[in-house]
């Protein structure tokens, strides 16, 4: 107390009249912010432990309760905000590096949101999804350099391998032990259901889970858990993870305390150890480096599977896709600095890296000056947040985005951006077996096939309107976007006119 | 305002074709009669015409027709054609005063072949070479403007209506086995004659009604393949498009229609194996090439014409035949103006193409 204190950020209000001390809140908040004060017979809450995770808000059987911000404030200053002088307190106290979880939540611009979309009128038709095809099918993976025929003139299919989707959309990666098993299986099972991908992260893939096989991304970190000859064969791509948007240039860190038993076992580790990948992958110094990792896990799978190399969008993120292109790599993903995360240090999500936007337009004009685009596809990811952002990444140039905070929503989660402490109420970002019970796959599953049809529709609305029918067409299809507000120097590396022109 | 190429124009337009399959010369009178009938589908901002069989007497020459600004232009041009091929005949192309066609600009002719020291220096293949001299021209040089570079054919094309087109480059003193023509109803006034149709590359000419939604899809994909697309128009993408497909991928025809105009996955689901393999695989690997939106097209090459419509048959293209003449047309029409009695006449579907060539021509 006293100079440590931190007034607490959330205050819980409860409306006395309809509170009837039914005690659900307390028993669903993990950070035991209600009591039930059996002598008084009425609930109290400690608010300083509050997350706003709108748990409590949401299981309320008569709407007592609610979450406000808290009105303590200090002395108005535009330069020290209250955020920043908390947290130099908790620093000078504890000596430790802030952390933080999900997105970058600080006042960047969102390109997205400065971009418009085009529509037919008069000139063309708009087309009706309701009574006409629109397509959304699409491959990921490198095109053959040249056709080629047999005897009787017949193209014979020199594909490399690549993935099949049914539309531009799949899960990013997230591990197994940074979320629970119920949210993998709801991913997994989702994936295959709706003809996608999603990707294991970095932690392993659990036994029960390798039926989904097909629907499944693998991914390779710098940490190499749970990397094994079957796991890599099990996949339908690898995907070698060399930066995340939410935390370019460092690894990941998983606490000991989250390593129990299936974990341990699908990450290969001894229990209650913690999971700390380096920052690079340390058999890859350079661009040729990754060249041979490239190739030894393609020898791994007797060149079966795409691999894709996912990087955070870093500020010379076009030169370094184009190396890897020439890699070998069949897929780029390319993480936005939105990107989120299950724990990451707060200076490095909220100060490094560059917006996917910028990034994805970038990457996509300089492999065509290149002539390389068609080595690689292109995965857009780093806070994607709805079909209109999808429709927008794909015009700029992406073959696909990657999601995964919208999937989480899907799943329940309320962004209370808490996931490093581990005690997630909605049973996802936790390894509490109490807690991830309270995410039942059956529905989590539901949920998200609900959204990515719901997004699909609506994807095939606005390419409709557009007067398109298939999504190829709208790949790179710069002149269906125009900015508002945007400076020349935006514009031009979006690759896009402004509104008016 | 800003010129052709320097910003996208759409256009409505009226296209029309006649195609002997034996060969047999006719003048382009019946073409300029045919494309009069539908007057009111172009606005008088652009007019064109195909013609294949023209110039028998300089077959193995590439006809290069050119539009100067200026003296200037030409003098820089002609510089670089001589320095890049040996010029076997140059002229002014005959044309005809009359009021409805003013401000032309400088109308050349010339048949070429390319220096065989160059060429070699190139390490290219003879049409590439003379593809990559064009490009060079209409890109580079100010004022210069190649618009007709095939073997055998030319193009001929003006800002007004068609039939006042055909009357100024006297196309009736022209015979050929195969004319196109192109009525342009664009929605802005470019008043620039090499914005008009047909768009032609090497012995490929392309007439097309229609505007597609794929276009920065498309032009994009393109230009990494060493194209440049200098006028932003839909017949121009479409060309390169054709031209890269046919010429440097080897694909055929129906492969082509199979690309451009892609059949939908439901359908291709229901073909058996084989085709449906090789329409996976040509909508895998030339995805960037399919063209969505309206468009019926006419492909004119070297003994050959193909018509194609759209995916959806999102604009009218009718098809006729008599005796063996067959006429293609955005409508019917323009067909009967010229062949009042038709042996068959049908519409063809949404993407399937309707491939003609000369008796005893290769598939």
């Amino acid at each position: 107390m006293g100079i440590n204190l931190i007034y607490p950020d959330f205050e819980v209000v409860r409306n006395a009249d309809r509170c009837i001390a039914c005690r659900v809140c307390e028993r669903q908040c993990a950070n035991h912010v209600h009591e039930y004060l059996a002598d008084a017979g009425k609930m109290v809450s400690d608010d300083a432990n509050c997350v706003d995770c709108q748990r409590c808000v949401s299981l309320c059987p008569t709407h007592a309760l609610k979450i406000v911000k808290s009105g303590n404030t200090f002395k108005d200053n535009r330069n020290w905000s209250g955020k920043t002088i908390q947290e130099v307190y908790r620093q000078a106290e504890s000596g430790g590096v802030l952390l933080s979880s999900m997105g970058n939540p600080e006042n960047y611009p969102v390109y997205f949101d400065k971009i418009l979309l085009n529509a037919s009128q008069v000139t063309n038709p708009s087309i009706d999804p309701l009574r006409e095809p629109m397509e959304t099918k699409v491959f990921l993976g490198a095109k053959p350099k040249e056709l080629e025929r047999d005897a009787s003139g017949r193209i014979l299919d020199n594909r490399p391998p690549r993935l099949t989707l049914s539309m531009p959309v799949m899960f990013s990666a997230m591990s197994y032990g940074s979320i629970s098993y119920n949210a993998h299986e709801s991913l997994a099972r989702a994936a295959e259901a709706l003809g996608t991908f999603y990707n294991t992260g970095e932690g392993g893939l659990h036994e029960d889970f390798y039926k989904y096989g097909d629907s499944t991304i693998v991914q390779v970190a710098s940490g190499r858990f749970g990397v094994h000859p079957r796991y890599l064969n099990r996949g339908a791509a690898i995907e070698i993870k060399m930066g995340q948007g939410a935390k370019p240039g460092i690894g990941g860190h998983l606490p000991g305390s989250k390593i129990g038993g299936d974990i341990s076992r699908t990450r290969m580790i001894p229990e209650g150890c913690d999971a700390i990948s380096p920052a690079p992958h340390h058999d890859i110094y350079s661009i040729e480096d990754l060249r041979q990792l490239v190739y030894s896990l393609k020898e791994a799978t007797g060149y079966q599977k795409p691999v894709i190399v996912k990087i955070a969008a870093v500020h010379n993120v076009s030169v370094i896709a184009s190396g890897i292109a020439r890699s070998g790599a069949d897929i780029i993903a390319i993480d936005g600095f939105r990107g989120g995360t299950g724990a990451a240090p707060t200076r490095i999500r909220d100060n490094v890296g560059i917006p996917i936007e910028l990034a994805l337009a970038a990457t996509d004009q300089r492999l065509r000056e290149e002539g390389i685009r068609d080595n690689v596809s292109i995965v857009a990811g780093g806070s994607i947040r709805s079909s209109a952002d999808i429709v927008k990444a794909i015009a700029l140039g992406a073959d696909c985005v990657y999601i995964a905070t919208s999937a989480l929503l899907a799943l329940g989660c309320h962004l209370c951006r808490s996931c490093q402490t581990g005690k997630c109420n909605w049973g996802i970002a936790t390894q509490e077996p109490e807690l991830v019970k309270r995410l039942n796959p059956e529905t989590g599953y539901q949920r998200l096939v609900n959204l990515l049809s719901a997004w699909r529709h609506e994807i095939q609305e606005m390419m409709g309107g557009m007067g398109i029918n298939s999504i190829e067409s709208l790949k790179g299809n710069r002149l269906m976007l125009r900015g508002v507000g945007l400076s020349e120097k935006e514009l031009q590396i979006l690759g896009i006119k402004h509104a008016g022109e | 305002m800003q010129r052709e190429g320097q910003i996208r124009i759409p256009s409505g337009c009226a296209i029309s074709g006649i195609f002997n399959r034996s060969g047999r010369r006719m003048s382009g009178e019946a073409i300029v009669k045919s494309i009069s009938v539908m007057h009111d589908r172009s606005n008088g901002l652009g007019g064109g015409f195909a013609a294949y069989g023209i110039y028998p007497d300089y077959q193995d020459y590439y006809a290069f027709h050119l539009f100067y600004d200026a003296p200037a232009a030409k003098r820089d041009c002609e510089e670089f054609l001589e320095r890049h091929f040996d010029i076997i005949n140059l002229s002014k192309i005959p044309t005809r005063k009359i009021p409805e066609i003013t401000d032309e600009p400088l109308i050349w002719r010339y048949f070429v072949t390319p220096l065989p020291t160059k060429l070699k220096e190139s390490q290219l293949d003879e049409r590439e070479f003379v593809a990559k001299c064009v490009f060079r021209i209409n890109a580079d040089m100010d004022g210069a403007y190649i618009f007709s570079s095939g073997k055998n054919m030319g193009t001929f094309k003006a800002v007004g209506y068609p039939e006042d087109v055909g009357r100024f480059y006297k196309l009736e003193e022209y015979e050929g086995y195969c004319f196109t023509a192109h009525g342009r109803y664009p929605t802005n006034t470019p008043g620039w004659w090499g914005g008009a149709h047909p768009f032609a590359l090497l012995d490929y000419s392309v007439v097309h009604n229609g505007e597609i939604s794929s276009y920065d899809a498309n032009r994009r994909a393109i230009e990494m393949h060493g194209y440049k697309c200098t006028l932003q128009t839909d017949t121009e993408v479409i060309t390169y498009i054709i031209d890269y497909l046919h010429r440097k991928k080897g694909l055929t025809l129906p492969e082509i229609a199979g690309v451009i105009a892609a059949p939908f996955w439901q359908t291709i689901e229901q073909m058996e194996p084989e085709e449906r393999r090789m329409h996976e695989y040509l909508r895998d690997v030339f995805s960037a090439q399919l063209v969505t939106g309206p468009f019926s097209i006419l492909v004119g090459f070297e003994g050959g014409l193909m018509a194609l419509n759209d995916r959806l048959k999102l604009r009218s293209m009718v098809v006729g035949e008599k005796d063996d003449t067959v006429y293609i047309a955005s409508e019917e029409a323009a067909i009967r103006a010229i062949a009042p009695n038709l042996d068959t006449v049908w519409a063809p579907g949404g993407g399937e193409p309707v491939v003609i060539k000369l008796d005893g021509g290769e598939a």
